[in-house]
Formats: structure tokens, C-alpha cells, sequence
């Protein structure tokens, strides 16, 4: 018996979503392993997870609340990759966009909130999409490896944060606690329901994601974000300016995850800290995986990325089982989409050995 | 030489992929201490045959047979462990050697087992009785990264020899060396086979073939043409023999050329080996078609990277309708009526991932025709997609079909569609036919010959000789970055074009006076 790879000529629709699901599912079955070991059972704890993430309004809006930013970044890794731009880069642009909204909002303009949160959003985005853009440039000139640059920037970028909140912009009525001065209130995006922390940033993660979506299917810029992506030799040839379009998705990729950083910034804490984000950035590779890059499918893969960590935190609570179990779901259904996607490009078949003739 | 046991045989090779025949029934014998040039142009079938014999690719026919204990003996097809265990050693184009390993360990590497101790000494006594043996000169001890490529050339032998080589196969050896390496390695060559090597050299270069080799094997399109021996070959018989006897397909009425629409004058372009041009001048004149031949490699893609818009010269002046062309602008040139038809048609002519339409409309996408105000107009593109693929019988799905999934030849006719359609006035077609079978290449042939007698000025870059006396009213031979002109094609033979492309330009004056 011999097994051979066939690639595939097409693989519908249906079987990349099926991939994504059965890439979750399988990576919660392999988390029932740790989950015994811990003493738990894992029907019980997956029900518990269930329960955090959507067994009631606050549970569920506390979900939407943690895919906000996902939903961003998870964009940003999605619109990048597309174009063969390895964007590792997204958790240090959310922190840069954070800081420009800090810089921007905290006092520096007065503006109406109408005006206000635009100008934050804005700055965020440019921030964001400036720390993408410079490592694209170098790229280009140099041909320095963009995810080794995004990714190492995430490290320097998080030491200039610590050192902005312990020294200039730290506030001096936190009580020592190193963190910035807060925004002021014109700067804040509005709760979306009254008790709740869900926020506009829910709104503009979803508008993002409908304009990316539009982007890609209907305007000349998808078409030739995805031609550069695709084939850069025959984009070239064809008279696309790769160079060109690669920057204008380093600012795109780079501002959604800014944007992810506003977010936080102003529709959650309220101020910059180090702790701002647990690994938005790096999750949103997953997110973005997950959803096989389709910008509506990064919203679902967002929400399930979302719940598996607030549902782990709640049943944690409640059975003693270490949260960690939630890193370890959304990190193997990654490397389940990772070996699935194996299968979108191969059929396998297998056969008896024939006689070479 | 024909009195030494034959050390290795192939009998009736024959190798086809899809519909192109590779190999059409090729026999060859190689005898103890024998260098045998493989002689044919590029796709004759000469690397197919000897990645067959190394057991890189499996024949549809024939067999290959090796000098063993018990006399010839039949290889398994597919095996290079076969292969390599019965003494066949194979010096590719593209050196196979661990740049971050010594040489010694370059040889050694796959000969022992995975945990060997204390065989350094021997495997180093062996390989330096090889060394003293054959003169091939080398540091043992260098970094592979270090060393020279002759040098790198010279661990890949040693690696074969080491392997008690009866028969050493070299892919287009020369093709990366300087001439004094060159040389030298000749010298080794004879060596070896004067202690009984059997040598095969694989070539497209005819004076270096006549220089080493006792015999020479012509292929042309996948047959054997003809096989001689060295010492009585003439020079321009096997000119003839490599590039064949006209085959006319395309009726081609005689050209009435009108003024200059694309021009180059003395033009120099920097850049890879390969395609760098020194001092070029071309006219393209309005109805007529431009043949440029050449052995590929001698700055043909300069040419075609000039007129295609990718590149600028570096000193000289290109000119489009008597205007300077100094930006390089794809979309400028496409929008001023050029079309170019890419050497490499799948890797740089078509996105195979998008479908024939996007890939019709991609170079024009930003024009008015496809899009307003930034957004596709997926219905004019859809529309267009359909005509082409009426008009010039693309075969496939339909519009909304991906491009990776079309057959070579109905690749180019999406692409011939794509530039032929807007009625170009000056049209790049570089190695149109490449690949394709008889009857896409005639279609590809009349299109081509259709736009020329509608009054564009054509430039057809070909390896296929036959081709570019078929379409061809005037020939420019490239050779080492500089350009010479053939003059009209009546009156033109193969041999002189063959020899102009091995950079004997002067025998055509001698031949002419």
C-alpha cells in the first residue's frame, strides 16, 4: 500500500468552513486530554466554558467584548497575509495605536466627541499603520525579513510603553501604579448598552470588516491586493505596482490592529498600561488563520477565539482547572487549521503499490 | 574507442508528458574511457534523457542498461539509489552540495552509516588518491560556501568518483564557468577517461563539444538527429543537424515594413548574467516581424524585460513612436498599444488563482474600461472575458473559471487574447509557442502573422528555429549581450544562424562575400 497526494483542483466553499470547524472541534477533543489529567471532567468543564461565554446577557456581551479587538486584529493579520505580507507585528501596532490615542485624547484637543473619537480612531490607525509600513519599507529595500522585524518590534514596542507609563505619561493620581493619564471623557467610544462593557468598537470592528470584505470583491485595490498575493511575477508583469500596493496594506494591516489598541484604549480602560492587551496581536494570527483570511469569517472566528477565553476563565472559577486550558484550545485548533489546510490543497488516496512497467 | 566494453546502454527511450514527446526512441551506447557530447538545443530532450537514466524520471519505453559482474545489466526504472549503486554519477546544472559543510563532508555525505566514527581517515585517503589520480584540484577542509563555483564543481566530481563512478554524467558543465575553468575541467575530463571513466557532456555549445568529446550524439526535438565522431565532424554539419530542416507552417506573405514604431539605440542594459545587453540598436517597423535568435542566457530577457516595461536602459535611449520611454511604466506601455506576451507564460503571463476574466483584465484594470472610481466593473470584464474566450477558443469553464486550471496552449490564447484584442501597434512574443502542440502553435503563428499584416511591428523571441523562420522577415541574432543583425530571412540558412548564435558573427560575412 502506497498513500499519494493528489492536489486538488478546487476546494469549495463548504469544505474550507468544514476544515475551520472540524479544526476547532478537534483541538477541544485534544484538550479533554489536559483537562482529565487536571482531575476535571471534560464534558463538564466544556459545559461550564458554554455557560461563561454565552449562558447569560453578561456573559455574552462580555464575549463580544473580548472578539472587539480580536475582530481587529485578527483583520489586520487577515488583509496582510492575503498578500503574502507576514504581519507578526499586529500585538505592538495595537499598543502604538493605544499610545497615539492617549496621546491625541488626553487632553492635547478639545473637541466635541463628535469630533473627538474620530480624531482618536484616526491617529490610531496611523500610528498603527506607520509601525507595519516601516517594516514593509525595509523589507523592500533591504529584503530584511518582515516577520522576524514585526515580530521583535512587538518586544521594543512594549518596553517604550512601560517606559512612557512610568515616566512622561504617567498619571500622577494612579498611586504608583504605572499607567497613563486617562482619556478625556469626549475621547471615550459610548457603551453600546447601559451596565455593560461592551462598546462602538464592536461597531467598528464589524464596519471594517463589511469595507474589507467590499475591498476585496468589488474594488480595483482587492483585485490588486490579491494579484500581488497570488503571483508577484505576473502582477509585476501585468503593470501592478507591487511595491506600491504592498505598503498600502502594510498601513491597512497595521491600522486595524491601531485601531484594536483605540479600542481598548477608549472604549475599555480608559488608559494605557503594559497590561493592555493579553496577546490581542498574537491571537489574531489565529483568528485570521482560522478563518481561512475571509474578512466575515474573522468576525466568527473572533467570537469563538473570544468565548473559549472568557468561558475558560468562568470555568475555571467554578472548577479549579487552571485558565491556561484556553491558550491550549486556540492554540491547537491553529495548528489544526494549519494541518487541514493540507487537505484543502491535497486529496489523499491510497493505493496498492502498482507495477512500474 | 569503439573497441572498449560498452560500460552503459540505453536502448529505445521514449518519454512523453501530456501531449509533448520528450524522448521519441533514443539508443545510445557509451564505452569504457569514452567522452560522449549530448549535442541539441534547449528542449531537444537532452536533460529528459539523462534524468531518465539517473532514475530521476521513469521512461514510457526503453531501458537502461549498465556494465555490472554479470555483463549489461537492465536499471530499474525510477531509482537513483539504483543508478547510483551501479556506478552512474550525475553532475547537475545546480550543484546539490550542504553549503555549511567541508568538501570531505560533502563527499562523504549519504556514503556511511548514520553513526560512523573514526572512517574520516580513510574516506580522506581515498578521496586524495582520486584527487592525485584525476587532478582535480581542491581544499578538502574549505567550507563548501567558500569555495569557487569550478571549485564547488570540482567536490560534486569527487563526490561522484567517490562513489566509484563507472559513468560520469555533466549537465551543461560550462554553463557556470569562466573559459580558463572551463579548460581546465576539460583537461580533468580527458584524465578520467583515459583511466577508463566513461564520460557523458551534456552541451548546447558546439566548440566545446568538438574540443572535448571522441563522439557526438545530435538531438533535436526529442529524437536522435544524428551521432558522429568528433574527429572527422564538421563544424557546420552538425550546425545543420542540431537545428534541423525548415518545416513550414504558416503561409507568410512577403512584409511591406513601414516606419519605425519601437526602437532601441545603443542601448546597455546592467543587470544578472543573462540579461545584461551591451551597445544594442533594434528597429521595429511597422509590418513587419523581427526574429531574434539565440541560445538562451545571451540577454534576450534584457531585451524582452526593455519592451515589456520592466526595465529602462542603463545608458541608450528606447524609444515608442520616436519618444522617449524613460520610466519603466507596464501600465504606460499597455495603455500606448504594446503588447507582450511573457517568456514564462504561467509564472509571470496569468495569476492562476484568479479567474480568466480578472486575468484578462488585469493589465488594464485601473482604465476605464474595467473600473470607475476605484471600483470593478465586473460586468464589462465579464462581457470581455466572454468574447475572448469565443473568439480565441480558450478552452474552459467559462469566465469565472481560475486561470491554474487551463491547459499551456489555452493559456496563451487567453493571454493572445488579452493583448491582441485592444489592437496593439507594437507586440513582444517571446516564446510564443513554447510548449504548445502543433495546433496551438499554428494558431498562435497566424494571430501573429494577422497583427503584422494589420500593420503592427512584431518582435518574436524563439529558441525554436523553425518557428522564427516561419514568422520571421528579418533575423537579429543575440550572443553575450550584443545584438547583430542577420538581415532579411530569404536568403538565411539554419547553419549561419547557428553559428551567428555560437558568436561566429564573422563567418556570415565570409559566407556573404
Amino acid at each position: 500500500m502506497t498513500i499519494r497526494l493528489e492536489p486538488r483542483e478546487d476546494a469549495g466553499l463548504g469544505l474550507k468552513i468544514g476544515v475551520s470547524i472540524a479544526a476547532g472541534l478537534v483541538a477541544l477533543l485534544l484538550v479533554a486530554i489536559p483537562v482529565l489529567f487536571a482531575g476535571g471532567s471534560p464534558l463538564t468543564a466544556y459545559g461550564l466554558m458554554i455557560q461563561g461565554a454565552f449562558g447569560s446577557m453578561f456573559a455574552f456581551s462580555e464575549t463580544l467584548n473580548r472578539a472587539t479587538p480580536l475582530i481587529l486584529t485578527g483583520l489586520a493579520c487577515a488583509v496582510a497575509f492575503r498578500a503574502k505580507l507576514w504581519n507578526i507585528g499586529a500585538e505592538g501596532q495595537l499598543y502604538i495605536g493605544a499610545l497615539a490615542a492617549v496621546c491625541v485624547g488626553s487632553g492635547l484637543l478639545q473637541l466635541p466627541p463628535a469630533l473627538m473619537i474620530p480624531t482618536v480612531m484616526i491617529a490610531g490607525f496611523l500610528a498603527g499603520g506607520l509601525m507595519m509600513v516601516i517594516p514593509t519599507v525595509i523589507k523592500q529595500r533591504f529584503g530584511a525579513d518582515e516577520v522576524v522585524i514585526t515580530l521583535l518590534l512587538n518586544f521594543v514596542v512594549i518596553l517604550l510603553i512601560q517606559m512612557l507609563v512610568e515616566g512622561p505619561l504617567k498619571d500622577p493620581l494612579s498611586m504608583g501604579w504605572p499607567q497613563s493619564v486617562s482619556l478625556i471623557a469626549e475621547a471615550k467610544l459610548p457603551k453600546l448598552l447601559p451596565r455593560l462593557r461592551m462598546h462602538w468598537g464592536l461597531i467598528v470592528g464589524l464596519v471594517a470588516a463589511l469595507v474589507l470584505w467590499l475591498m476585496v470583491r468589488k474594488t480595483v485595490l482587492g483585485f490588486e491586493i490579491r494579484a500581488v498575493g497570488e503571483n508577484k511575477a505576473a502582477a509585476r508583469f501585468a503593470g501592478i505596482p507591487v511595491d506600491a500596493t504592498m505598503l498600502k496594506v502594510a498601513l491597512i494591516s497595521g491600522g486595524l490592529a491601531g485601531l484594536a489598541g483605540v479600542g481598548e484604549v477608549a472604549g475599555v480602560k480608559g488608559y494605557l498600561s503594559s497590561d493592555l492587551s493579553p496577546g490581542f496581536g498574537y491571537s489574531g494570527i489565529v483568528v485570521a488563520m482560522l478563518a481561512g483570511l475571509s474578512p466575515i469569517g474573522t468576525v466568527i472566528a473572533a467570537l469563538f477565539v473570544a468565548a473559549v477565553f472568557v468561558g475558560a476563565d468562568s470555568m475555571s472559577r467554578a472548577t479549579g482547572i487552571s485558565s491556561y486550558i484556553a491558550d491550549l484550545v486556540v492554540a491547537l485548533s491553529l495548528l489544526c487549521v494549519l494541518v487541514g489546510s493540507f487537505f484543502l490543497r491535497f486529496r489523499v488516496k491510497w493505493e496498492r503499490q502498482s507495477v512500474v512497467a | 574507442m569503439t573497441n572498449t566494453p560498452v560500460l552503459l546502454s540505453l536502448h529505445n527511450i521514449t518519454k512523453r508528458f501530456g501531449a509533448l514527446t520528450a524522448n521519441d526512441g533514443i539508443s545510445l551506447d557509451l564505452h569504457r574511457g569514452e567522452i560522449l557530447a549530448l549535442l541539441g538545443e534547449n528542449g531537444a530532450g537532452k536533460t529528459t534523457l539523462m534524468n531518465i537514466l539517473f532514475g530521476h524520471y521513469v521512461q514510457d519505453e526503453g531501458d537502461v542498461r549498465v556494465l555490472g559482474d554479470g555483463g549489461l545489466t537492465t536499471l530499474p526504472p525510477g531509482s537513483p539509489g539504483a543508478a547510483l549503486k551501479a556506478g552512474i554519477g550525475m553532475v547537475h546544472q545546480h550543484f546539490t552540495l550542504a553549503e555549511n559543510l567541508s568538501g570531505l563532508a560533502n563527499i562523504r555525505l549519504g556514503t556511511e552509516p548514520l553513526l560512523s566514527f573514526g572512517r574520516e581517515g580513510a574516506a580522506r585517503a581515498k578521496v586524495q588518491k582520486i584527487i592525485a589520480e584525476s587532478g582535480l584540484d581542491v581544499d578538502l577542509d574549505r567550507r563548501v560556501a567558500d569555495l569557487t563555483v569550478g571549485e564547488k564543481q570540482r567536490i560534486e566530481i569527487l563526490k561522484a568518483l567517490y562513489r566509484d563512478a563507472k559513468v560520469l554524467i555533466l549537465d551543461e558543465p560550462t554553463a557556470v564557468l569562466t573559459p580558463q575553468e572551463a579548460d581546465g575541467l576539460f583537461v580533468v575530463l580527458r584524465r578520467l577517461a583515459a583511466n577508463g571513466l566513461g564520460v557523458i557532456f551534456i552541451s548546447h555549445k558546439l566548440g566545446e563539444v568538438l574540443a572535448v568529446s571522441h563522439r557526438i550524439l545530435v538531438l533535436r526535438g526529442g529524437k536522435k538527429a544524428g551521432e558522429l565522431v568528433t574527429a572527422n565532424a564538421d563544424r557546420r554539419a552538425i550546425a545543420d543537424l542540431m537545428v534541423g530542416k525548415a518545416v513550414a507552417t504558416v503561409v507568410r506573405t512577403p512584409a511591406s515594413p513601414g516606419e519605425v514604431l519601437f526602437a532601441l539605440e545603443n542601448v546597455s542594459l546592467h543587470g544578472a548574467s543573462g540579461r545584461s545587453l551591451s551597445g544594442v540598436s533594434l528597429a521595429l517597423r511597422a509590418g513587419e516581424v523581427v526574429g531574434l535568435a539565440g541560445v538562451s542566457g545571451n540577454g534576450q530577457s534584457g531585451i524582452a524585460a526593455l519592451i515589456s516595461g520592466l526595465a529602462v536602459p542603463t545608458s541608450g535611449t528606447m524609444r515608442l513612436y520616436g519618444e522617449t520611454v524613460s520610466r519603466a511604466d507596464p501600465r504606460a506601455l499597455v495603455a500606448n498599444g504594446v503588447a507582450r506576451m511573457p517568456e514564462d507564460r504561467q509564472h509571470d503571463g496569468v495569476v492562476g488563482t484568479m479567474s480568466v476574466a480578472d486575468n484578462i483584465a488585469i493589465e488594464e484594470v485601473r482604465s476605464a474600461a474595467f473600473s470607475k472610481m476605484g471600483f470593478l466593473d465586473r460586468k464589462a470584464m465579464r462581457e470581455r472575458a466572454t468574447a475572448a474566450i469565443a473568439g480565441y477558443d480558450v478552452r474552459c469553464q467559462g469566465p469565472e473559471a481560475e486561470a491554474r486550471l487551463l491547459s499551456g496552449g489555452n493559456v496563451q490564447k487567453l493571454i493572445l487574447a488579452r493583448v491582441l484584442e485592444r489592437g496593439p501597434r507594437v507586440i513582444l512574443a517571446n516564446q510564443p509557442t513554447r510548449g504548445l502542440d502543433v495546433g496551438a502553435q499554428a494558431e498562435v503563428h497566424r494571430r501573429i502573422l494577422a497583427a503584422r499584416d494589420r500593420g503592427a511591428a512584431v518582435l518574436v523571441i524563439s529558441e525554436d528555429l523553425d518557428e522564427l523562420f516561419a514568422l520571421a522577415d528579418r533575423f537579429v541574432v543575440v550572443h553575450a549581450g550584443e545584438l547583430h543583425d542577420a538581415g532579411p530571412s530569404e536568403g538565411l540558412d539554419r547553419g549561419t544562424i547557428g553559428l551567428m548564435m555560437a558568436g561566429q558573427s564573422h563567418l556570415r560575412t565570409e559566407m556573404a562575400s
